[in-house]
């Protein structure tokens, strides 16, 4: 189906089903402990192995010679592989490095070897014994140091490097109000809880990979090319993932690995990357240094905004596209963003959750939050003076749906805005100094083919398969409604089977793109599934229903099953879109409010109310958008307040690679946390009217937290995240 | 992890003579240290010795109004006791300020005493580090050092010891009872439990070969306000940047450990004496020998901050 005008009524319109605040259908299943996770399906396959992964122990050389004899003797040892002598490999499109290193070492911890065993024990004790000689060579490590003889990169998403209209740098000297300051933000873990782990399989020259990925085409695109062997010999299945936020978006060296180790032993291997490993040999979000400047008017308009993002990357990763937001989030004639990639030899940097904007917005919203004070005005109505219902770089195109003023507004509200003292540093409840602080929130709507298939048997039950994924955000549960909607049955009557590369190709998760354009692809298999009941009961007029269970056409009414017949009925879609996007933007909105307390004596910062109201389109559950909203608002807490891979600048690793060096927030950091969702529809982004909204809640956030630093203690900090040395010395004076 | 045998002893005599007769021998109780430190082969026993049958897990009244406490009571359970929390309630809120419930559940007295420290370069046998591979190097020294020691470091090592419960039995003059491997007894003050680095950071208390530490016991009850402040960069279930266990009476007298800053829980008795003059001056004798690192600096002011703040709440 191709979507190229905006939608009318349909079906899902009726809203019996969708929009509704629904529990998650695999809900028991993971309450129980009974969804299989890749690395805990003994069932699949028998005689497994265990393999466990050797990282190298320098960031850049060479690997000299690597002595297997120990290892290999090691008792239970099946097998020992290397990229030597593992058979020729190719490279994934979407890997920067190479999964399996040796002899030249890209980074700290990519894989060199691979020991396979009866059991983990054995096989992590023999991994200790694998010997290497390596020689080591000088490695760039530091932004801060790479960042002047950064170059301009195209980045392969988020639009070109560089953007400019108007007369930036002329508007910006000649503006009475200015801010020029710089941000950074650290490079962080997507410090998911369950690791990337698989279970591979060879059945003759055919790979089977029980796995935890996000993007289940793109994997098996990579692993086929990767062995240099066709993409229909590989099966990627992935039911269940325990998180992901970007970080299994790609083929990794779990998988790999497995597959490797599986052919040298002969048998199916199972590997899962231990914590130091998902953070020193996988993805991550990379660091950021940006500088804004804003230069507006005494009346508070935007007259000029320039944001420019210098990031690091092996040679081949992309930029990290801190800039995006700042090309359509405010009014201003004047404009230029650019972004700048320096050579880090550090793990590839890459997509975590809402790439681009989590970061990006960290330092615009602390910059909008800088310019209104210099202006004197509130930091709400700042953000309103400078809305625009158009893309400030190309005016002709407007915004599909855009209703950020009204967030701040309802926030403004519902948080009591109106009582914060504008004054920094004024308010004490005690031993703590309480701030208030405010944030847009925005990220793009991003649009991408997916396709379903849909089964009606006759017990009337719907089947629906596809390979989209779900990742914790609630997939199966909205595409079970998506299907009840369209085929006029209750919830019950529908079975979703997802994350299989035998099932049509979707969307898959990441870029918050996975709820609108998977549930489309199913609503686009639905339509197909629709016409081929009606035609084989010879309804033809328009007006044929699906209703309760059952298809009704003038006074005639069949019960699905009875449709469907015992060879049952089938069909499979897939949704495209047409030029809608080139012809308006589509983004979504919000407004975080947050307050803090800080400690007067030793900084301690601790959140007490957080609010985020969403502008997103239709909302297909309710309740499980609650969800992602909630759990984006504490990564972002997370991010303002604690989240940082530290570098070292010497050796080249992120040291604190493990969950007790880098801090995610625990429960009791997070007080009471509000939703709101505005009533929105939005029939230019597909049939579903939808947009994304999981990673919406994490943008903004931080900042919304800096800013209330700020308000409580005058202290304004520019460099993430906001630990308690950064305001300590700078502290009002204690009464 | 390397393979090891494993035996369960049958009394702290016969499980402190096994532990000096077998080369590479541990001994085991909770395991919550242990355990993670053989997953990475920074600890290699041969053989494991499990103490966790030996009956000591009582607490009781002493002779002199103290109480003894054993080596394997739980920290839950010991957090828990009625008399603890009445008449050393510092011990109990340090407990409850470290790890998280599970942990606790699990961790005994004396493993907590001898759990080791959290750098990050000592978890990394990549790394050089003189206290896992003596004479290897410091990768801390010049390198992320926000957390470590700013006071009793040397050249050669600037771990931080990371015990909470220690830093309050500091405080309260504890002692620590052990069996020796001839099965003979002997009681250490804590003050003299435990080593500065030097040349040696690999050697980080007095115990001997196979000395098993049966309880730790407490003087008579000293009353004023107890108070344990942990600052950390979350809420809970992360290590302090520093902590502060105090023990104030009426008269501005009492005593003063810390946490987070040294390889040992910190007491200085001339600092205390200048407990009546305020945070500054107790913060300035305690920090005397200070060598902070430019990454940990900021140590020094918290310290002094936070007492500060204890000290209030003490008059309160
Ligand atoms: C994630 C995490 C967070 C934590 N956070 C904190 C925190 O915030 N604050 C804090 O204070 N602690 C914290 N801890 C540490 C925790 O308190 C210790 O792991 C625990 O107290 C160790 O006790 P155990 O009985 O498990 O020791 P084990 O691991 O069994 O043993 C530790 C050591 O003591 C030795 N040993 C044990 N018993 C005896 C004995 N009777 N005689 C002689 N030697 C003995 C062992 O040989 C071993 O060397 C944390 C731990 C973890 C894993
Ligand atoms: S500070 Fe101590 S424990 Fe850390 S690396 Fe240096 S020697 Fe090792």
């Amino acid at each position: 189906m191709k979507f190229d005008a905006p939608a009318t009524f349909n079906p899902i319109d009726r809203l019996k089903v969708v929009g509704r605040p629904t529990d998650r259908i695999d809900g028991p299943l993971k309450a129980t402990g009974t969804a299989p996770y890749a690395y805990e399906r003994h069932d699949v396959v028998p005689n497994q192995a265990y393999g466990y992964v050797v990282g190298s122990a320098i960031a850049k050389g060479r690997i000299a010679s690597i002595d297997l004899k120990d290892a290999a003797a090691a008792p239970g040892v099946l097998a020992v592989v290397t990229a030597q002598n593992a058979g020729k490999l190719d490279k994934g499109e979407f890997n920067v490095a190479r999964l399996f290193g040796g002899p030249d070492i890209q980074h700290y911890h990519q894989a060199i070897a691979l020991v396979v065993a009866e059991t983990f024990e054995q096989a992590r004790a023999a991994a200790q014994l694998v010997r290497v000689d390596y020689v080591p060579a000088k490695g760039a490590f530091d932004l801060a140091a790479a960042k002047d003889a950064a170059i301009k990169l195209e980045p392969s998403f988020g639009g070109p490097a560089d953007t400019a209209a108007g007369d930036f740098a002329g508007a910006f000297a000649k503006a009475p109000v200015r801010l020029d300051a710089t941000y950074s933000t650290p490079d962080q873990s997507h410090a998911m809880m369950e690791p990337h782990a698989s279970i591979a399989a060879w059945d003759g020259d055919r790979l089977t990979v029980w796995t935890s990925n996000q993007m289940i085409d793109w994997g098996t695109t990579d692993m086929a090319k990767t062995l240099r062997i066709g993409k229909e010999k590989v099966r990627l299945v992935s039911p269940y993932i325990g998180g992901g936020f970007g970080g299994k978006l790609f083929l990794r060296a779990d998988a790999l690995l497995a597959a490797l180790g599986a052919r040298a032993a002969k048998r199916p291997v199972k590997v899962a990357l231990p914590r130091p490993l998902m953070i020193n040999n996988t993805t991550h979000r990379p660091a950021t240094i940006q500088r804004i400047r804003i230069g507006a008017t005494k009346d508070g308009k935007i007259a000029a905004i320039g944001h420019e993002s210098w990031s690091g990357n092996l040679p081949g990763g992309d930029p990290e596209t801190a800039v995006g937001q700042t090309r359509l989030l405010y009014a201003g004639k004047n404009r230029m963003t650019a972004m700048r990639t320096a050579h880090l030899d550090l793990a590839e940097g890459n997509a975590m959750r809402a790439p681009g904007e989590a970061p990006g917005m960290m330092a615009l919203e602390i910059a909008i939050d800088e310019m209104a004070e210099k202006l004197n005005l509130d930091p709400i109505e700042f953000r309103i003076r400078n809305d625009t219902q158009v893309d400030p770089e190309h005016p002709q195109r407007p915004f599909s749906q855009r209703q950020l003023i009204e967030c701040l507004r309802i926030g403004s509200d519902r948080f009591g805005w109106s009582k914060r003292n504008p004054a920094p540093g004024k308010t004490r409840d005690g031993r703590w100094l309480v701030g208030l602080g405010v944030a847009a929130a925005f990220r793009n709507n991003l649009l991408a083919p997916s396709g379903a298939r849909v089964r009606l048997d006759d017990r009337g039950i719907v089947t629906v398969e596809t390979d989209m994924t779900d990742i914790g955000t609630g997939s199966y549960t909205i595409i079970a409604q998506t299907a009840a909607e369209m085929m006029g049955v209750s919830l019950d009557k529908v079975v979703v089977r997802l994350g299989d590369s035998a099932f049509p190709v979707s969307c898959g998760s990441g870029g918050q793109f996975g709820a609108n354009n998977s549930t489309s692809g199913v609503y686009a298999a639905c339509v197909k599934l629709r016409e081929a009941v009606a035609r084989k009961l010879g309804f033809n007029s328009p007006d044929v229903a699906f209703v309760d269970g059952e298809v009704r056409s003038g006074n005639r009414s069949v019960a699905l099953a009875e449709a469907a017949g015992e060879r049952g009925l089938a069909a499979e879609d897939a949704i495209e879109y047409g030029e809608l996007d080139k012809t308006y933007q589509q983004s979504t909105f919000g407004a975080h409010f947050v307050e803090v307390a800080v400690d007067a004596a030793t900084a301690e910062i601790r959140l007490r109310r957080m609010l985020a109201v969403c502008a997103a389109g239709r909302i297909l559950n309710p309740k499980s958008a609650r969800s992602q909203v909630i759990g984006a608002m504490t990564m972002g807490a997370g991010a303002a307040l604690m989240e940082e891979l530290v570098v070292d600048k010497r050796r080249g690793f992120f040291v604190n690679h493990d969950l007790a060096g880098y801090e995610v927030p625990v429960h009791a950091d997070i007080p009471h946390q509000d939703v709101i969702f505005l009533d929105e529809t939005d029939p230019i982004s597909s049939p579903m009217k939808a947009k994304g909204v999981g990673e919406l809640g994490i943008c903004g956030v931080g900042a919304a937290v800096a800013n209330a630093i700020y308000n409580a203690t005058g202290v304004r900090v520019r460099d993430y995240p906001i630990t308690l040395d950064k305001l300590l010395d700078r502290l009002p004076e204690m009464a | 992890m390397k393979s090891f045998t494993y035996e369960r002893a049958a009394s702290p005599a016969e499980a402190a003579a096994a532990a000096a007769r077998i080369a590479g021998a541990k001994f085991i109780a909770g395991g919550t240290n242990l355990l993670d430190l053989m997953k990475l082969e920074i600890e290699t026993p041969a053989h494991l010795i499990d103490v966790n049958g030996l009956a000591l897990d009582k607490i009781e009244a002493t002779a002199d109004g103290g109480l003894r406490i054993g080596a394997l009571v739980r920290n839950t359970d010991l957090a828990a006791d009625q008399r603890v929390r009445r008449d050393y309630g510092l011990l109990a809120r340090a407990l409850l300020a470290g790890a998280s419930g599970q942990l606790r559940n699990k961790a005994t007295t004396a493993g907590n005493l001898l759990q080791r420290t959290r750098c990050p370069y000592f978890y990394d046998t990549n790394q050089p580090c003189n206290k896992r591979k003596p004479g290897s190097g410091c990768a801390a020294l010049g390198g992320f050092s926000r957390a470590h020691a700013v006071v009793g470091v040397s050249d050669a090592c600037i771990a931080v010891y990371p015990s909470d419960m220690a830093v309050a039995l500091m405080a309260l003059d504890a002692t620590v009872e052990t069996v020796c491997a001839d099965g003979t007894t002997r009681r250490i003050p804590i003050a003299q439990l435990y080593r500065l680095p030097g040349e040696t950071p690999h050697v980080e208390n007095v115990l001997e070969s196979g000395e098993l530490i049966s309880a730790v016991s407490l003087p008579k009850p000293v009353g004023g306000a107890h108070i344990y402040r942990k600052v950390r960069d979350r809420a809970s279930y992360a290590f302090a940047l520093v902590s502060v266990g105090a023990i104030v009476q009426r008269d501005g007298t009492g005593r003063v450990a810390l946490g987070g800053v040294a390889p040992k829980p910190w007491r200085v008795a001339a600092a205390e004496a200048e407990l009546p003059r305020g945070a500054k001056a107790v913060t300035a004798a305690l920090l005397a020998d200070a060598k902070p690192t430019r990454e940990n600096a900021f140590k020094l002011p918290l310290v002094e901050r936070t007492l500060g703040a204890v000290l209030r709440d003490a008059r309160a």
